[in-house]
Order: C-alpha cells, then sequence, then structure tokens
C-alpha cells in the first residue's frame, strides 16, 4: 500500500467519522409537536376564592421515572392557580442527606406549610418532627413517616388497594364471561418492595373472595425489558390465560409488546398507575389492554391544595369537621373503556 | 501470517504464541462436552416438569428470542475477555444506543436512520473504551466503569427518563416479523454468532485476538500493531451493544435508559462458564453461546413451574461456580501438559 493511498484512506475515513457524528448529534431531539401536557389540577371548590397569602415549601425525591416528575410537575401547575399561594420548590435529590438539609432550608425560610415526599420515610421523619416542633405544618405526601408527629396530614396511594380493585375488576369480567375456574396471571414489580407485596396481597385477597386464584405470576423489575422478558416466559408457562393484571404501566409496555410478539388474544389484560400511553390504548380499545388501577400522581396537587387550606385555616368543604382531614388515602379508580375520558386529565407520561 | 512465521519471529527471549487450539483443544471439548451436559440436563427437566410446554415451538422460539440481545452482547465480551480485557459497559452502551435510536428526531428519519443510529453509537463508544484503555493506558476496569456510569447518565439525559415508544411501523414491523417462519431475531442472532465465530477462528484478526491476550509482548515483537488490535477489539464489542440494542427495541416496542440492566454481569458470567479464561489468550464462542442459553432456559423452566426468581438466582450462582471450578481444573491439566 503506497503512502499517498494511506492518507487518502485516512482523510477518507476522518471524513466519514465526522459525518456520522453529525447525523448522530441531529438524531438527539426529543422535540415532541405541540401536544396538550397541561399537568391536572384540582376543580375549583367552595374555597376557590383568594383567601390570605400563603408559602409553601416543596421537597421530592429527583424526577427519575414517569410518575415522579408528573409529581412534581403538578404541585407547580396547582400551585400556580392560586393568586394568593408562593411556592418554594426545592431541586428533587435521591440523597437523603441532602433532602434533610433542603427541608431545613424551608424550615429557616420560615414558609407557612411544607409538603414532603421523602425519598426514604423513615430517614426524613427527623426533619418532618422538626418543623413540626417550629410550628410548620406538614403535609406528608405518599411514602410515609415513622411516626404521626411528623406530620400534620398525610395524602398518598392505596397499594392494598389497587391489587384489590384490580381483583375485583377481573373477577367480574370472568363470571360476566362465564369462565368457571379462569387462568389469571400476575406480573408484578420489584418482589423485595413492601409496595408491590401489598399490592400482589390485595389482588390475591380479593380474587380469593370470589373464589379464584392466582395462577402463573412473575416478578419483573418496572423497566419495559424485564417486562418484556417476564411475561414472553409467563406466556409460554400459560398455553391459556384468561386475565392478566400488571402492577406499572411502564413496564406495561414491555408486557404488552411481548404479549404481541406472541400473538396471543382473547384475555383481558388489566394495568396499573394510569400512563397516558395506556389510557390511550384503553380509549383506542386495542387488544390486550382493557382497563387499569390508577395510582395516580395527581396527590400532589390535592396536597398543594391542603397545604393551601391548612395555611389559611380552612377546613375541606362539605365535610362537617372545622379541619382538614390528618389522613387522606387516594382511591385508586379503575379506568375502562367508559370512563377514560373522564381521567384522561390525570393520566401523566411515562 | 502463519502461526510458525509468528513464533519464529518473537525469537526465544520471550515464550511462542500459543499455538492455534492444538494443545488446549483437548480440555477446551471436555469441557464443551460437560457444559452441554449441563443444558442437556435442564432441557430433560423442563420437559419433565412441563411436558405440554417444554418442547413446543413456541417456548423454543421464546427462549431463543430472549437469548438473543444478551447472546450478541456475549458474543462481543468473547472477543474483549480473549484479548485480555473486561468489558463492564455493555450494558449501557446497549441503553444509549436504544435512547438513541429512538428518539423523536431519528424516527422521524425512518427506519434505515434507526439502524445506522444505534450501531454507529454502540461502535462509537467502543472505540472511545479502546482508545483509552490502549493509548490512554487507562486499565480495562476503570475505562469501561467510566463508560457504564457515562453512557447510561446520557441516555438518561436524553431520553429525559421517559419510556420512549417506538411509532415506526417499518421499522417494528421488519425486526419483530419473521423471514422464512423463524422470526427475524433469531437470524440476527444466528448470522453475528456465525460471523463471530469465523472472525475469531479463521481470520488473522482472530489469531490475532488470541496472541494479545495469550502475549501482549509478544505479539508486540511478532509485529502485531497491540495498541491498535486492542482498540478495534473494544468496538467490536460496543457494535455488538448497538445491534443488541436494535434487538431490545423491538423486542419492547420502547428505547428506555433502563434497557440492559445487568447485562455486564450475564454477559461475563455466560462467557466465563463457556471455558473463556478471564486472563485472555483462550476462549470458546461456542462455549458463550451454550453459557447463555443455560442462563435463558433456566429462567424459563422456574417461570414455567410458576417458581420465585430468588430460587433462580441461587441456582445460577451454582452454576456459575461449578463452571469455575471445571475451568480451575482443565488450568492445572494444560499446564502439566505443556
Amino acid at each position: 500500500m503506497t503512502e499517498q493511498s494511506l492518507h487518502r484512506r485516512r482523510f477518507l475515513l476522518g471524513g466519514a467519522a465526522v459525518g456520522a457524528g453529525a447525523l448522530l448529534t441531529a438524531c438527539t431531539s426529543n422535540e415532541a409537536p405541540a401536544q396538550d401536557n397541561a399537568a391536572n389540577v384540582a376543580n375549583a371548590g367552595a374555597n376557590s376564592q383568594p383567601g390570605t397569602p400563603v408559602t409553601i415549601g416543596f421537597s421530592a425525591p429527583a424526577a427519575d421515572h414517569g410518575w415522579m416528575a408528573a409529581i412534581t410537575k403538578n404541585a407547580r401547575a396547582q400551585a400556580q392557580k392560586f393568586s394568593e399561594v408562593t411556592l418554594n420548590a426545592t431541586e428533587g435529590t435521591n440523597d437523603v442527606n441532602q433532602q434533610i438539609s433542603q427541608v431545613e432550608t424551608l424550615i429557616n425560610a420560615k414558609v407557612n406549610v411544607l409538603v414532603i415526599l421523602p425519598f426514604d420515610g423513615k430517614a426524613l421523619t427527623a426533619v418532618g418532627q422538626q418543623a413540626m416542633d417550629a410550628g410548620i405544618q406538614v403535609i406528608n405526601l405518599d411514602r410515609v413517616f415513622d411516626t404521626p408527629l411528623a406530620y400534620r396530614t398525610w395524602i398518598g396511594g392505596d397499594n392494598y388497594r389497587m391489587g384489590v380493585n384490580a381483583g375485583n375488576y377481573i373477577a367480574q369480567q370472568m363470571k360476566a364471561k362465564n369462565i368457571a375456574s379462569p387462568v389469571i396471571g400476575e406480573v408484578a414489580g420489584i418482589d423485595s418492595l413492601p409496595l408491590t407485596q401489598e399490592r400482589s396481597k390485595g389482588f390475591k385477597d380479593a380474587l380469593a373472595r370470589q373464589g379464584f386464584a392466582v395462577g402463573p405470576r412473575v416478578a419483573a423489575e418496572f423497566t419495559p425489558e424485564s417486562g418484556e422478558k417476564q411475561t414472553s416466559n409467563l406466556l409460554q408457562s400459560a398455553p391459556k390465560l384468561d386475565a392478566l393484571w400488571n402492577h406499572d404501566d411502564d413496564q406495561g409496555v414491555g408486557v404488552i409488546a411481548a404479549i404481541n410478539n406472541a400473538n396471543r388474544k382473547n384475555f383481558l389484560m388489566v394495568g396499573g398507575a394510569g400512563s397516558k400511553n395506556a389510557m390511550n390504548l384503553i380509549k383506542s380499545d386495542a387488544e390486550p389492554l382493557k382497563a387499569t388501577v390508577l395510582y395516580s400522581p395527581s396527590m400532589a396537587s390535592s396536597a398543594i391544595s391542603l397545604a393551601r387550606l391548612l395555611g389559611q385555616g380552612k377546613g375541606a368543604g362539605d365535610f362537617a369537621e372545622h379541619e382538614i382531614p390528618a389522613e387522606i388515602t387516594t382511591y385508586s379508580a379503575v379506568v375502562t373503556k367508559e370512563n377514560v375520558d373522564k381521567y384522561m386529565d390525570v393520566g401523566f407520561d411515562s | 501470517m502463519t502461526d510458525q512465521a509468528e513464533s519464529v519471529r518473537t525469537g526465544s527471549a520471550v515464550e511462542p504464541l500459543p499455538p492455534k487450539e492444538k494443545r488446549s483443544n483437548f480440555a477446551l471439548d471436555t469441557r464443551l462436552i460437560g457444559l452441554l451436559g449441563v443444558l442437556v440436563i435442564l432441557c430433560v427437566v423442563g420437559t419433565v416438569t412441563r411436558p405440554d410446554q417444554f418442547l413446543t415451538e413456541g417456548n423454543i422460539s421464546t427462549i431463543l428470542r430472549l437469548a438473543a440481545a444478551i447472546g450478541v452482547v456475549s458474543v462481543g465480551m468473547t472477543f474483549v475477555i480473549i484479548a485480555g480485557g473486561i468489558d463492564l459497559s455493555v450494558g449501557s452502551i446497549l441503553a444509549l444506543s436504544s435512547v438513541w435510536l429512538t428518539t423523536l428526531a431519528t424516527q422521524a428519519y425512518g427506519p434505515v436512520v434507526m439502524v445506522l443510529c444505534g450501531l454507529l453509537v454502540g461502535l462509537g463508544c467502543g472505540l472511545v473504551n479502546g482508545i483509552l484503555i490502549s493509548y490512554g493506558k487507562v486499565v480495562p476496569f476503570i475505562a469501561t466503569l467510566a463508560m457504564l456510569v457515562a453512557a447510561r447518565g446520557l441516555a438518561e439525559r436524553i431520553s429525559g427518563r421517559r419510556t420512549q415508544v417506538v411509532s415506526n411501523a417499518g421499522f417494528l414491523d421488519f425486526f419483530r416479523g419473521d423471514l422464512l417462519g423463524i422470526p427475524v431475531l433469531i437470524w440476527m442472532f444466528a448470522l453475528v454468532f456465525a460471523v463471530g465465530w469465523v472472525v475469531l477462528n479463521r481470520t488473522t484478526f482472530g489469531r490475532r485476538t488470541f496472541a494479545v491476550g495469550g502475549n501482549p509482548e509478544a505479539s508486540r515483537l511478532a509485529g502485531i500493531n497491540v495498541k491498535r488490535h486492542t482498540a478495534l477489539v473494544y468496538g467490536v464489542a460496543g457494535l455488538c451493544c448497538g445491534i443488541a440494542a436494535l434487538m431490545v427495541v423491538a423486542r419492547t416496542t420502547a428505547g428506555a435508559s433502563t434497557n440492559g440492566l445487568l447485562y455486564e454481569l450475564d454477559a461475563i458470567a455466560a462467557v466465563v462458564i463457556g471455558g473463556t479464561l478471564l486472563t485472555g489468550g483462550r476462549g470458546s464462542l461456542i462455549g458463550t453461546l451454550i453459557g447463555v442459553l443455560i442462563f435463558t432456559v433456566l429462567s424459563n423452566i422456574f417461570t414455567l413451574n410458576n417458581l420465585d426468581t430468588d430460587i433462580q438466582n441461587i441456582a445460577k450462582g451454582v452454576i456459575i461456580v461449578l463452571a469455575a471450578l471445571l475451568q480451575f481444573r482443565s488450568v492445572k491439566k494444560t499446564k502439566t501438559s505443556t
């Protein structure tokens, strides 16, 4: 090989590399065509008239997945709705120490009310108590503190009832179809997490009440890839499957892909959490997803509304009590084709 | 260049290069037979416990499709380990490729650009690894550890940690379809494996890979450009991750920064139980293939029988340890025979 042709080859290779680099960089944009990304906010009730100004401190984990991103987005959107509310939101973090110091900073800034979704409830309990001792009312969102001394009000989701409602819906559908002893599968999330255990227990208990049992069960990892892998094997283990509950709609992307890969039809699939993607599939009535049970990040909007009422010393409208309740558990509604339009506003981007 | 010529040129000051498999053939073969035995035993267990399901066409096809992505990654890993290196970043490179090829901008260009994107990102990351290791003199463990963290971080950055669903029907239809009644994914797996085997066992590139892993100094004296070769080997591993990314996206219809989690450990495990020495210089792609299949069949059997995943992980650990013990024995045998 001559020297000249070597130079030419290197020049051409270099040019190709630069070109490829330019092409690749052009491929990293994720700008979607304009779409309606409105966060969901609470409807105005009798309490919606502007009251005394309230400053709300907000602290949550990093928005590292769709659900958590929706929590932060909803909190901001709800605060914007009230002219008298100032939201003091800290940068989301998954470092417990950093979250503790963020909450301490908010305490020192003398906010009126705190809304805290702790990365780890146990680890943040002390700082929650510190805020309460300093006379700042704390709203504990979803992941619960160790003691009620650390919060004024807790609002969060209901993992057990998620399972119960999924089980009841499936049982009711099976009875409507006159299937005597249905094969009911389950694709759980990470099995070592208490929330997964609660969901599975609720599912099992509800089915048992109706005289049914959970059949083939696999545990995935809340990721689309693990959902696909586990479901592919599960489908092979159950040549006959009548219903399937998948705990999480993000992992559900993979679960549905596996079902389509295996070309399986004629069974009922129910999802969990309530992503926008799942709601669109339910709306289009495509196989196999027919319903999803909510664990909705709209709870963050409600937490901000509650914080405002607490700050203004008001109670919840329509309740006989003068005060805001100490604990509020959101309901895991079953979203089906019939009511999906009503719930579209709480669907989140997974 | 032939082996004899290479060892002649090395002179007597350094060890001759390992001749092509002749001396170690017997040890490798007995181990391969042992491995194959493990796979056969697993298949027998599967057939006995689920006679109605295990050997059906659907199940075999599922096993092979699940083995495809990790199998392709393991082919690349085999090259790297034979060349005396290690690559911890394969899972992260796969995630980055899968996210990059599923961004809205890429999808707008159509399936051909999506495929090119996935392959180029994989190859690029692999070459960065290789250049850092061979020209930057960074230890493979450290360089690829950095890539493991950084590539996944970039994947999270680009995707905003969202699951990017593929809406491009052309891409999905092709990769999820069949060709002559066999899923395209299985063809891809077979093709990558066949090309890998030919390159490793029948070309200069393959012989140099063995040589560089067995004795880099002797290889350098024999006129092999060890640095360039090492960089290229990591490029091959990266390219394999790009191919695997296409497979994962096709299977899950989505690119996500969580794709390929822990693939590095699964791939290293498969390569090691397949009889490839972590010290480099010796190894077998067939062994890697059997290793991948053993793990895939294992998890398939556990799910078919509705058993817990924790028991499965214990079994996986036991198999890795047994294979390592076998390997230790075979190394001793070959040491005494040389």
